[in-house]
């Protein structure tokens, strides 16, 4: 593709099934009604010249450019305000059209700096073409009257800056900011011709204010007003290639505008399906990493973890690994070696890595980092609904009218898909959240949840009970629904169970803290109230009883009605960009592709067969117990490919002491993470703007991920793998990812309809995409449960064995913040640390009051498993007895307090709830400075290559 | 592997699945460690010493012994 900006048809596409013909310039043009006018010339191929329109927000009507004339009706309306009627004939050029534009045009160009030749926007300004097309040639005022030059710029934001003369006052930011983005950080100040943009305050920058740097403004300008900086820095992008963001599982779709082998700037793509061209500042700005000088681009090797690397050739380096790898298989068996997947990488990369685990090391110890995250969303769904996935596309949200939010935080975790959230609810929907901190969802601008529950860290299941005891024993049960749809038995002793009186919101007070009377609110508000779609997130998941959790969660769809069809639905909020296809992909040791259980004997037979090779019937190792069997010596070799377990597993000490047992270490990564200070191989890690391949978000959307540079490091991850098997002696021979996907459509039946070329015709799938399914399943059990019949599971609350006591009193939790991802390896590595430059601990002011702790404070917090120092914020967010952190820097190290609890089914960590201390401190604990020194020494590189 | 972790596990197991009736929490538990357990954890929980597991954990491992 070369560069082109992509069309923008004025107004906001308009879904109706009545549609309406007209007239326009002689042609006969049928569109949707509720269509403009505007809107509909653009797509019979015509243009009406126009400035303060772009069709990502609602028409505005304030420059007057747009004019045309419609038969019959007086004056020159405005196209861009005017909808189409049936029969309607336009004109949209006309003399007199033409002499009003003009003399418009030449308005906006006398108060507008005449520097085109060096403005930044050059060749790619809307007011430049749109004088062009008005044919001006002279401005009868001249350039010396009363005008807006010489005002200060605002270059506060690291990735875009406000030039305020350039500035036409036209409003499609603070529009933008409104209706795409939500945060209504922008603002007209002052009237008439003294008005000007402003973010926040008077006082305010950009950076200062509210602003997210989502970007949706700067993408809405028509002059180079707001604007990149990498333009500013670039000069204008010469091609452009459709990609998908590697951040979070909202899989926003992005044009990659692309200088040679330069990467100018990433915008949102309006035709990607999960983002509808929008964009959040870590997808939109923060890919500076890609680049970034810490980024290792040829292989280490080393002996021992104690001594520096040593720079050697790809070929050596895989010889290295393969031969210790076939050496620690002939003397301890297949059993020994593991491998980790990474949600980081694509579906073809994830696939490889399971498969030369399986086939290769003969052994089925993979695991993947959805263990620590949405582990239980897999077990929990896939026992009562049938599918280890959420169910719905993420435009089903706008039809919804009662959203539940438990344990996510979307505006920080999710933000594109909090800003459709937040558009449904400033159009009535209502609220519900049930988390221990007051997320900002709670009270934005023009939103205000209905009830908040803001539970006891740990208490999940205990509240989700009570939501259903109310429910049944109110009469509120979707009985017809159940009948229907799910096993009526199950239901009725599910019902018993939940409508015991120890269920009751009353009785269960003392423990999850939520008042009886606002839970009996939210569960007649959620039973009662339309549709209802709940969404969840890590909060979740990380816990105890995450599992359970889930499976309350699923009970609660479905005895109120909520499942198979749009505006309800169970839908996990998934972290990583690709944790819902690495889980896809068979990364769990006890199923293969497609969620199918290993000692499943025909599942097997086609993967041999396929394969060419035998596999282990028995399920391998989860990740902590990779580590434990690392202790006991019978688990000696893990290749982790794109994850920084040491970072972000819980109990830092543990993971430490299982890797440093293992006699071979291999990391393939783009930086030297903490994992690799414990590596014996070091195998550099290709970006996702370097390979082809596949992400699958959270809706089950597959979309194809394009490389647009070559690979800094020489291979594509999917090439590494694929040298290190050939090393073992295996012999595959794929020459593209695509190769790889049809054998991931051959062996999995949901994925059967799956090509790259049906990816590249139709832009994205969601899976299942099979006979039954050809054109995909943007809703799932839309006419019955995959499963058969909807499972009901009775859940109790069990408390998790971690307890506060007088030693622990205070309760910590974990999160992410909108800046950061993750470990925070790349966008640590990019100017988003302007937001979040290191991790805070939020606690209520009782507790710092008690504790003599201010504001800014460095504090200590220490819990059973390990001790930390970090500062202290003193907010009201959080309740009186819990505090809050994120784990975004390696220097917190937070993990080295979170323990090894974790949920019953499936072992992922109890991140969420962890017994600690915390009192005034004035350095770093010992951990952290023996780390930092290790980890310093640990990153060694010799000057001479190893011999 | 070591066995108060396996024991720790193998009860926690059996105790939130205790609520859907000691006979199917029995099943519950021995399928799941049958389905999930890697077999060197099972070897050690059944070689091992099972003073520490709660009843249901404990019919639900000699049921697994069975299948060994
Ligand atoms: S970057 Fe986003 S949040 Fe910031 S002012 Fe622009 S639209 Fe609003
Ligand atoms: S900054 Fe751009 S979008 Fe905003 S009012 Fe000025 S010209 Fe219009
Ligand atoms: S991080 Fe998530 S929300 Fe942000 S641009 Fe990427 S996919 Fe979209
Ligand atoms: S584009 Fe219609 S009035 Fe500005």
């Amino acid at each position: 593709m070369g560069y082109e900006r992509q069309a923008d048809f004025g107004t906001p596409e308009v879904l109706s099934d009545q549609q309406v013909t007209l007239t326009i310039d002689g042609r006969e043009v049928t569109v949707p009604a509720g269509t403009s006018v505007m809107r509909a010339a653009g797509q019979c191929g015509g243009s009406i010249p126009s400035l303060c329109a772009t069709d990502s927000v609602k028409a505005f009507g304030s420059c007057r450019m747009c004019l045309v004339e419609v038969e019959g009706m007086r004056g020159t309306p405005a196209s861009c305000t005017t909808l189409v009627a049936p029969g309607m004939v336009v004109h949209t050029q006309t003399d007199r059209l033409a002499r009003i534009r003009k003399s418009v045009m030449e308005l906006y160009i006398s108060d507008h700096p005449l520097d085109c030749l060096t403005c930044s926007a050059n060749n790619d300004c809307e007011l430049q073409d749109t004088a062009a097309e008005v044919g001006l040639r002279d401005v009868r005022y001249g350039y010396d009257g009363k005008n807006h030059m010489g005002q200060a710029d605002d270059t506060s934001n690291p990735y875009f800056a406000f030039e305020a003369d350039k500035c036409i006052v036209c409003s499609r930011c603070v529009r933008a900011c409104d209706e795409v983005q939500g945060t209504l950080a922008l603002a007209v100040n002052g009237r008439g011709f003294g008005s000007k943009i402003g973010a926040g305050q008077l006082e305010d920058t950009f950076l200062s204010s509210d602003c997210v740097s989502c970007g949706a403004c700067v993408q809405a300008c028509p002059t180079s007003a707001l604007m990149e900086k990498s333009v500013k820095e670039l000069g204008k992008p010469e091609r452009a290639v459709i990609t998908t963001c590697a951040y979070c599982g909202v899989g926003c779709t992005f044009r990659a505008e692309m200088k040679g082998e330069q990467l100018v700037r990433m915008v949102p793509w309006k035709d990607g399906k999960a983002n509808r061209g929008h964009s959040c500042v870590k997808g939109r700005f923060a890919w500076g990493y890609a680049n970034h000088q810490d980024r290792i681009l040829n292989p280490m090797i080393r002996e021992s973890v104690d001594l520096p690397w040593h720079e050697v050739s790809w070929e050596e380096a895989l010889k290295y690994t393969a031969d210790k790898l076939n050496a620690i298989k002939a003397q301890h068996g297949p059993r020994a070696l593991g491998g980790i997947t990474s949600s980081r990488c694509t579906n073809e990369e994830t696939f490889l890595v399971q498969k030369l685990v399986r086939s290769g090391f003969g052994s089925n110890n993979v695991d993947t980092c959805a263990r620590v995250c949405h582990s239980p969303t897999g077990y929990g769904l896939s026992k009562t609904f049938g599918t280890s996935a959420g169910t719905q596309d993420f435009d089903s949200v706008m039809e919804a009218d009662v959203v539940l939010v438990i344990g996510a935080n979307p505006t920080d975790g999710h933000p594109v898909f909090a800003s459709r959230l937040k558009r449904r609810l400033r159009q009535g929907a209502k609220l519900i959240v049930i988390d221990p901190r007051r997320i900002d969802l709670v009270k934005s601008p023009h939103i205000k949840a209905a009830h908040h529950l803001a539970l006891q860290p740990g208490t999940n299941v205990a509240v989700m009970t009570a939501l259903a005891h109310v429910i049944v024993t109110e009469g509120l049960a979707a009985e017809a629904f159940i009948k229907e749809r799910c096993d009526w038995d199950e239901y009725q002793d599910w019902a018993r169970f939940v409508a015991e009186e120890r269920h009751s919101p009353e009785m269960l007070e003392p423990v999850t803290r939520v008042p009886a009377s606002e839970l009996r609110a939210a569960a007649r508000l959620f039973a009662t109230g339309g549709n209802g779609a709940i969404y969840y997130g890590l909060g979740v998941t990380e816990h105890s009883q995450g599992s359970s959790t889930v499976m309350s969660i699923a009970n609660l769809a479905m005895v109120t009605g909520n499942i198979g069809r749009r505006g309800v639905g169970v839908n996990p909020l998934r972290g990583q960009n690709n944790v819902q296809g690495s889980c896809d992909m068979g990364s769990f040791p006890h199923e293969l592709p497609g969620y199918r259980h290993i000692s499943n004997a025909d599942v097997r037979a086609q993967f041999e067969a396929d394969w060419g090779t035998r596999l282990d019937p028995e399920p391998g190792l989860r990740i902590p117990n990779m580590l434990d069997a690392a202790l006991d010596g019978s688990f000696r070799a893990l290749y982790v490919q794109g994850e920084d377990i040491l970072q972000s597993d819980p109990n830092t000490h543990h993971v430490a002491a299982g890797l440093k047992a293992m006699e071979l270490v291999i990391v393939h990564d783009l930086f030297l993470n903490e994992t690799a200070n414990y590596a014996h191989v070091f195998l550099p890690g290709s970006t996702f703007l370097e390979k082809d391949g596949t992400f699958t978000n959270a809706e089950r959307r597959i979309q194809l991920v394009r490389k647009v540079m070559e690979p800094a490091n020489g291979y594509a991850d999917w090439e590494v793998t694929q040298e290190l098997a050939k090393a073992m002696g295996l012999g595959w021979n794929y020459s593209h990812p695509s190769e790889i996907m049809d054998e991931i459509a051959r062996l999995t039946p949901t994925f059967t309809g799956v090509s790259h070329a049906r990816l590249e015709a139709e832009g994205s799938l969601q899976w299942p995409v099979n006979d039954a399914n050809p054109d995909g399943s943007p809703i799932m059990h839309v006419s019955g449960f995959v499963r058969g019949k909807g499972k009901f599971i009775v859940t109790d609350y069990i408390p998790t064995d971690e307890r506060t006591g007088p030693r622990y009193p205070l309760l910590l939790t974990t999160g992410r913040v909108l800046s950061q991802y993750n470990v925070g390896a790349q966008t640590r590595r990019t100017d988003n640390t302007a937001w979040h430059p290191e991790d805070l601990l939020e606690i209520h002011p009782l507790d710092a009051e008690n504790r003599g702790i201010k504001d800014g404070d460095w504090i200590r917090l220490a819990s059973r498993t390990g001790e930390t120092t970090l500062r202290a914020t003193v907010t009201d967010r959080v309740a009186p007895g819990v505090v809050y952190t994120t784990f975004h820097h390696p220097a917190t190290q937070a993990n080295v307090v979170t323990t090894d609890y974790s949920d019953w089914a499936t072992n992922c960590p109890e991140y969420k709830v962890t017994a600690v201390q915390v009192l005034p401190s004035n350095g770093p604990s010992e951990w952290q400075e023996t780390y930092a020194s290790w980890s310093e020494k640990s990153r060694r590189v010799a000057r001479v290559p190893a011999e | 592997m070591e066995i108060d972790r396996l024991t720790y596990m193998a009860n926690q197991i059996a105790r939130n699945l205790a609520p859907q009736g000691e006979e199917e929490a029995i099943e519950l538990t021995f399928q799941h460690l049958r389905d999930f357990w890697d077999p060197r954890m099972k070897t050690a929980m059944l070689g091992g010493n099972r003073a520490g597991l709660d009843p249901i954990a404990r019919v639900a491992v000699e049921k697994l012994a069975e299948l060994a």
